[in-house]
């Protein structure tokens, strides 16, 4: 009973000893030996020297010595494939052994010897055993087809073991079933587009009979099996979800989970309006809640699978907040992840009690979890906005304590907080700053800056904390160093008296000093910008950045579903796809969830991250923009940089001027008129050839009414365009003039340009490109600007547009910022469109609806407008609108007045509703606008004016 | 699927090594033991990858185990494997310890082999087990043996053998509790709930078919409502009934005529086995409520007062009484008072430890204590973590009653009546905390 002496021997002529054991005549001695030779084998010593010998000792009847040497057969045959040939004969003698354990035995054993010549003679036993009368025998004989598959592929086909596998499915004994089900799972993984695992009703309907009578592993088996069929309707696949959900009281956890999964996946098939899936959304939470009673690591395996349950299905574990509360003494992987589910969870309902949790986390002892509750306070204060007020008082709490690491992540939250509400919680910057120096961790610095920078003018002594952090600017990490730059230009934008010599300074440093391209080249940005236009520099650096979405950190929804079909296995505990980190072909095949089926699906409104398949629209939400974010707004900018509508004091005369290059920028900016009237300041160093006042005059006015006129002859009603305008005017653009207007004309939303060359050179190879806008326009085809442009020449184009591009919202909304290019350089301006070229033709609303949609649309969507001066009765307004797409649908007359109810379809669906007063006699009409997404009307408004009015 | 599963000692050593797949080489046992066990840091995951091998590990006292693959497995069944091999383990040799191991190394083997082929874990019931896997070498068996063997390591019912017999037919049921409470400082509980276990111990000849009945709301509602004497069978159920939130099973309970009906049948298992596992939130006694008052006094002393209330009928009796009262770091003397028990101060566990041996039903005692403080210049205040509670009650917090067990076996010549039962109920603390 002291096996533990076999682990002592470390003589010298050890291996020598053990051999004349091994040939001992006494059984005794031989095992004796056997097992100290295995005994060394474990703890790593090469006793491959002695295979001869023990491979003598397989032929015995003694079953304990026998599994000895298999045992050491299966380490060492690789090695001395010649001498393993030699065990051959007794594998096939003991495959026919009468004791079905024998058999098995040896089957087994052989399977895991991966010798050529020991495979070749493996197939008649192997044929023999997957037909043995005994279903131990079998159940092993299964499992030996996987192996001899990962030996020898082609072997396995060639004799026909797929075949009698698949048998097997069908097998009277379930531990059968469920082993060819495991083997045949991992052959058809390597074969992902053989048709092996065949699942058809039929064969799922064994798959679920033997599921209730096999072993909990093989429970495991039959359910991830069965997470790879796809039910053909929703009938089947509820009727497979009745049959699963017994085993989610399975004592097992893998069990639970693997149960988890099919019905996660088969729910997707199933209609939302029935029964039977409320009911089942609720028997899934409690076996989910029950596996945070398991051991720490399966909690842990738990926990990662419910993070992904969550964001798929937050409805399931909504009330269940309280059990992934931490409990003081989990291991820190169950903590840390509890956490994780806890932010996902908050709502305004619990958010009360999710806080005082969180107060408690930020005082404990693992600094890794305090920083993620700190940073867990933040979140919340992002997606609940009611909390938002505690969150910060919280995190103020919190500052106050002064422990180093709690102070930094509260300043890197904060910022977050900042930037989703601005405007809101400004009064802690004081507070904040008074912990400048305590901060040494990167992340943390750059967060203090950008508040710094961002709120400039309200910290009086701006400056000196910024240039405090100057003076060691090259020992800064790059975040650190491109905030600080970022917020230096910020700084003197908002204060530039004072200030000039701390933006040189950083300046000089970014691009003299570093080698670092992304700070050079930003330094070069802002310093170009600042020389050449520094009202354009205003408003691209002090540009209102957008707000932070509030779900963070969520799971591309593409992986999402993929991960939701490997539910239980690694790939949901690391929260990536198999092909990941599996090497070769397994694991490969990507996996996703059914598509819904069914009737009355139509009307169902997609939920965000509840979507089936591909089917509904994709939200992609954005994530807390971290370090960088602000050179990202720029380069987001693509080919074209916002440039400013007024007209801007050019100073091209001075661009790249050596030391001076300030000058004429800060003189501008000192001028005070940045409203963007030409600045004349005195002092202006180059006479600056500034533009005629008003751009939008119609320059070529006459040319586009008489274009007008030629595209307006087949269709009488047709649209309202606006006259052509010089959108770029010649001399900011090396000689090429563009004007133009944009224009609806058969559906066909269409950018009319005219370019002129006014240059001394011919120019070529023009091409355009929009930037992101509003309502997603963009060019349908290329710039067809065919033959080349020669001095003096003009040409008009007609460019079609589309409105399925990238939409970003634009101040103004209409506002559209164009790139053009051509062999000489590229230019940008920007140019706003009319909002009734969005108008769609099938904007006619049913009477009804638009009652009802008039009363649905809340009084605070209402905006009023008065049109002056239109001399039209309302006959005519009802006509020239419907022209441009506007649809009058219903007349009412009340006391002289006249009431046009009118509806507008955008073409990114929406509905916008008018009511139109006209009184006769007066020429000045009031028009009512509701819509459910109220920017629009401002334009909607100027639409209804420039429309009537010409 | 599984690529191989070792086993270490505390120091890294290896006492167990078994690889299944050819993928794993035998640079993974040392890839874990350099990373993971000889890791400077704690441990952060038992879910390790490196250089794309996953290492799975739990530790049972110094012992690891773990297990290694590198195809996508099912992380759950990994685990639940893992831990199986330990129950199996314990139930051949006892206590997982690296003598045992070493002692019995050539047994593990012979486990391993049985208990998972190529990585798939097959049947591992020690019931089973034990037919034909011993301490002792392999016994001769009969070919009726042997078949009976093999037909019942892959029958349906894989965890009892045919053909036991006892003189006396018994049975033990322990319901076995840990109820689990956070509570603010004010009174308020934060959470609590009850984990609970129903252990059977049965020693029970033939193929016993069994019934349990429990308390659940479900049941007794469903009855009510199903009973022609409505009003009648209420009163005389009399007892409340409870909310289960959920449960889960042993293998052998039917789990789909649980989901039908909710009726409990299986044919058990010989000897000891968790029957079922149960959590409960609703209409928990709590048995101790505690009442914490901290007071700071000045910089250097605080004064601490606690109550405990005993919350249960006066007939019944607590045992193994412990509060434990957390001090701060800085604390360089205490001074106790307590009218019931023992107190202590254990400054290397940073506590008062106060214990009372027995306490019976609706009555309070208290502690109150000195501590003074070492004046430090450390600006980080003191966290105050929770007082944690130690007891054991003879009842059952969640409420739970066990309503019958019927044994049917009817190819023997014994009934349910001939069979001697025996009910206990223990409620223990689990993490019963109350924040100061």
């Amino acid at each position: 009973m002291t096996d533990s002496k076999y682990f002592t021997t470390t003589k010298k002529g050890e291996i020598f000893e053990l051999k004349a054991e091994l040939n001992s005549d006494k059984k005794e001695k031989k095992k004796e030996a056997v097992k100290k030779v295995i005994a060394s084998m474990t703890v790593g010593k090469d006793v491959s020297a002695l295979f001869p010998d023990v491979v003598n000792c397989m032929q015995t009847d003694n079953l304990e010595l026998k599994k000895l040497v298999y045992l050491y057969l299966m380490n060492y045959a690789k090695s001395q494939p010649d001498m393993a040939i030699m065990a051959v004969n007794t594998f096939v003698k003991d495959c026919e052994d009468p004791n079905p354990l024998i058999r098995a035995l040896a089957v087994r054993t052989m399977g895991c010897i991966r010798v050529d010549k020991i495979t070749e003679y493996l197939c008649e036993p192997l044929r023999k055993c997957l037909k043995d009368e005994d279903p131990y025998v079998r159940k092993t004989a299964a499992v030996c087809v996987a192996k001899l598959h990962d030996i020898n592929a082609q072997l396995v086909e060639d004799q026909g073991f797929l075949d009698t596998l698949k048998d097997l499915i069908s097998d009277s004994n379930p531990m059968v079933v469920a082993n060819a089900v495991a083997a045949l799972s991992e052959i058809a993984e390597s074969h992902p587009n053989s048709n092996l695992l065949d699942l058809n009703p039929q064969s799922i309907n064994k798959l679920l009979t033997a599921l209730n009578e096999c072993t909990e592993w093989g429970q495991i088996f039959i359910l991830d099996c069965l997470a790879n069929y796809t039910p053909r309707d929703d009938r089947e696949s509820q009727s497979i979800c009745e049959r699963v959900t017994p085993r989610l009281s399975h004592a097992n956890s893998a069990v639970v989970l693997s149960a988890v999964k099919v019905l996660m996946k088969f729910m997707e098939m199933l209609p939302k309006d029935l029964d039977y899936y409320g009911t089942l959304l609720k028997k899934l939470a409690p076996p989910l809640v029950t596996l945070l009673s398991a051991e720490p690591e399966l909690q842990y395996v738990a926990l990662r699978n419910i993070n992904l349950i969550v964001q798929k299905r937050p409805e399931i574990l909504k009330h269940e907040m309280k059990v992934f509360f931490v409990k003081y003494n989990d291991p820190i992987y169950v903590k840390l992840e509890k956490l994780d589910i806890m932010i996902r969870l908050a709502s305004q309902a619990n958010i009360a009690q999710v806080l005082a949790e969180l107060k408690e986390y930020a005082t404990e002892v693992d600094v890794d979890f305090v920083r993620k509750a700190v940073r867990a306070i933040g979140r919340c204060a992002i997606k609940v906005e009611q909390s938002a007020e505690r969150c910060v008082s919280t995190l103020l709490d919190l500052i106050q304590t002064k422990v180093n690491y709690v102070v930094q992540e509260a300043i890197v939250v904060i910022k977050d907080i900042f930037r989703k509400y601005p405007n809101k919680y400004e009064s802690v910057i004081a507070t904040l700053c008074e912990n400048l120096d305590s901060l040494d961790e990167p992340e943390a610095r750059a967060a203090m800056i950008w508040i710094v920078g961002e709120y400039a003018e309200r910290i009086d002594n701006a400056d000196e904390l910024l240039e405090s952090f100057l003076e060691g600017f090259h020992d800064e990490s790059t975040q650190v160093q491109l905030q600080l730059l970022t917020a230096i230009v910020k700084l003197f934008l908002k204060k530039p008296t004072e200030t000039q010599e701390l933006v040189q300074q950083v300046l000089s440093l970014a691009t003299q000093d570093s080698d670092n391209p992304d700070l050079r080249d930003r330094g070069y940005i802002y310093w170009r910008l600042l020389s050449t236009d520094p009202v354009a520099a205003k408003e691209v650096v002090l540009a209102e950045k957008p707000l932070i979405s509030e779900e963070t950190d969520l799971i591309e929804p593409t992986l999402l579903e993929e991960l939701i079909c490997h539910i239980g296995t690694l790939a949901s505990v690391y929260h990536k796809p198999p092909s990941a980190f599996v090497e070769g072909s397994r694991g490969v095949m990507h996996k996703r969830l059914p598509a819904r089926t069914g009737s009355g699906e139509g009307t169902e409104c997609p939920d965000v991250g509840n979507a089936a398949g591909g089917s509904a629209p994709e939200a992609a939400p954005s994530i807390i923009p971290s370090q960088g974010d602000l050179l990202g707004d720029l380069l987001n900018l693509d080919l074209a940089p916002p440039t400013t509508t007024g007209p801007t004091p050019s100073t091209s005369g001075m661009q790249m001027g050596g030391m001076d290059l300030l000058g004429g920028g800060l003189e501008s900016l000192l001028g005070g008129d940045i409203g963007g009237s030409p600045a004349m300041g005195a002092g202006f160093g180059a006479a600056p050839a500034v533009m005629p006042a008003s751009l939008n005059a119609p320059v070529g006015g006459g040319l586009g009414d008489l274009f007008d006129l030629g595209g307006g002859v087949g269709m009488p009603m047709g649209a309202y365009i606006p006259p052509k305008t010089v959108w770029l005017p010649a001399m900011k653009a090396k000689g090429l003039e563009i004007s133009g207007t944009f224009a609806r004309r058969a559906g066909v939303i269409q950018m009319e340009l005219v370019l002129t060359n006014k240059a001394m050179s011919v120019m070529t190879d023009f091409a355009i490109q929009f930037n992101r806008n509003s309502f997603g326009l963009a060019p349908a085809g290329p710039l067809q600007v065919l033959t080349p442009l020669g001095p003096n020449q003009t040409i008009e184009v007609s460019l079609p547009l589309s409105t399925v591009g990238p939409v970003m919202k634009m101040d103004p909304l209409n506002n559209l910022q164009v790139a053009v290019k051509n062999n000489i350089d590229v230019f940008y301006f920007s140019c706003q469109y009319p909002i009734s070229m969005l108008f769609v033709e099938d904007g006619k609303m049913e009477r009804q609806v638009f009652l009802a949609t008039w009363k649905d649309i809340p009084n605070d969507n209402e905006s009023q407008f008065q049109i002056q001066d239109c001399h039209l009765n309302s006959e005519a307004a009802s006509n020239k609108l419907q022209g441009s797409n506007i649809f009058t649908i219903a007349k009412r007359t009340v006391e002289g007045q006249d009431m046009l109810y009118m509806s507008i379809k955008l073409s990114n669906g929406i509905w916008v509703l008018a009511e139109l007063k006209v009184q006769a006699g007066n020429p000045n009409y009031t028009i009512s606008l509701k819509c459910r997404a109220p920017e629009v009307s401002q334009c909607v408004f100027q639409c209804y004016e420039a429309v009537l009015k010409n | 699927m599984i690529g191989g599963l070792f086993i270490y000692n505390h120091k890294g050593e290896v006492l167990i090594s078994r690889v299944y797949r050819d993928d794993i080489g035998r640079n993974a046992v040392d890839a874990f033991r350099v990373n993971v066990i000889h890791a400077r840091q704690q441990v952060r995951s038992p879910v390790t990858n490196i250089a794309r091998t996953n290492f799975f590990h739990v530790k049972r006292s110094n012992i690891w185990l773990a297990a290694v693959t590198k195809q996508n497995v099912n992380a759950a069944m990994v685990f639940e494997f893992l831990y199986k091999m330990c129950d199996v383990m314990a139930s051949y040799f006892g206590k997982i310890s690296e003598e045992n191991i070493k002692n019995n190394f050539v047994l593990i083997y012979e486990l391993l082999d049985e208990i998972l082929d190529f990585g798939y874990p097959q049947n591992s019931e020690t019931g089973s087990l034990k037919t034909f896997i011993t301490q002792q070498g392999i016994k001769g068996q009969t070919k009726e043996e042997q078949s009976q063997i093999t037909s019942q390591v892959t029958g349906q019912i894989g965890w009892r053998r045919e053909g036991i017999k006892y003189r006396r037919n018994e049975l033990f049921l322990d319901v076995l509790e840990s109820v689990n409470l956070l509570m603010s400082p004010q009174g308020q509980v934060l959470s609590a709930h009850v984990s609970g276990r129903v252990v059977m111990k049965s020693y029970l000849s033939g193929m016993p078919e069994c019934k349990f009945g429990m308390n659940d709301k479900i049941i007794i509602d469903k009855a009510g409502k199903g009973g022609v004497t409505n009003e009648a069978g209420k009163s005389t159920s009399g007892k409340q009934s409870i909310a289960i939130d959920d449960c889960t099973f042993n293998q052998c309970v039917r789990l789909s005529k649980f989901d039908s009906e909710r009726s409990i049948s299986f044919i058990p298992p010989d000897g000891e086995y968790e029957l079922m596992r149960y959590r409960t939130t609703k209409d928990i006694i709590l048995p101790f409520r505690v009442i914490p008052l901290v007071r700071e006094v000045g910089r250097t002393k605080l004064e601490v007062k606690v109550v405990i209330k005993s919350n249960f009928k006066p007939s019944l009796l607590a045992q193994k009484i412990e509060v434990r009262i957390p001090t701060p770091l800085n604390t360089s003397g205490v001074q106790v008072i307590c009218m019931k028990g023992k107190a202590k101060y254990k400054a290397s566990e940073n506590a008062i430890v106060w214990k009372i041996k027995r306490m019976a039903g609706m009555k309070e005692s208290q502690i109150s204590a000195e501590i003074e403080l070492l004046p430090t210049n450390d600006k980080k205040k003191w966290a105050r973590p929770p007082i944690s509670m130690n007891f054991e009650v003879p009842f059952a917090p969640s409420g739970l009653k066990v309503r019958y067990l019927k044994v049917f076996e009817s190819k023997l010549n014994y009934s349910d009546h001939d069979v001697i039962k025996w009910v206990r109920y223990i409620g223990r603390s689990g993490i019963y905390e109350t924040r100061c």
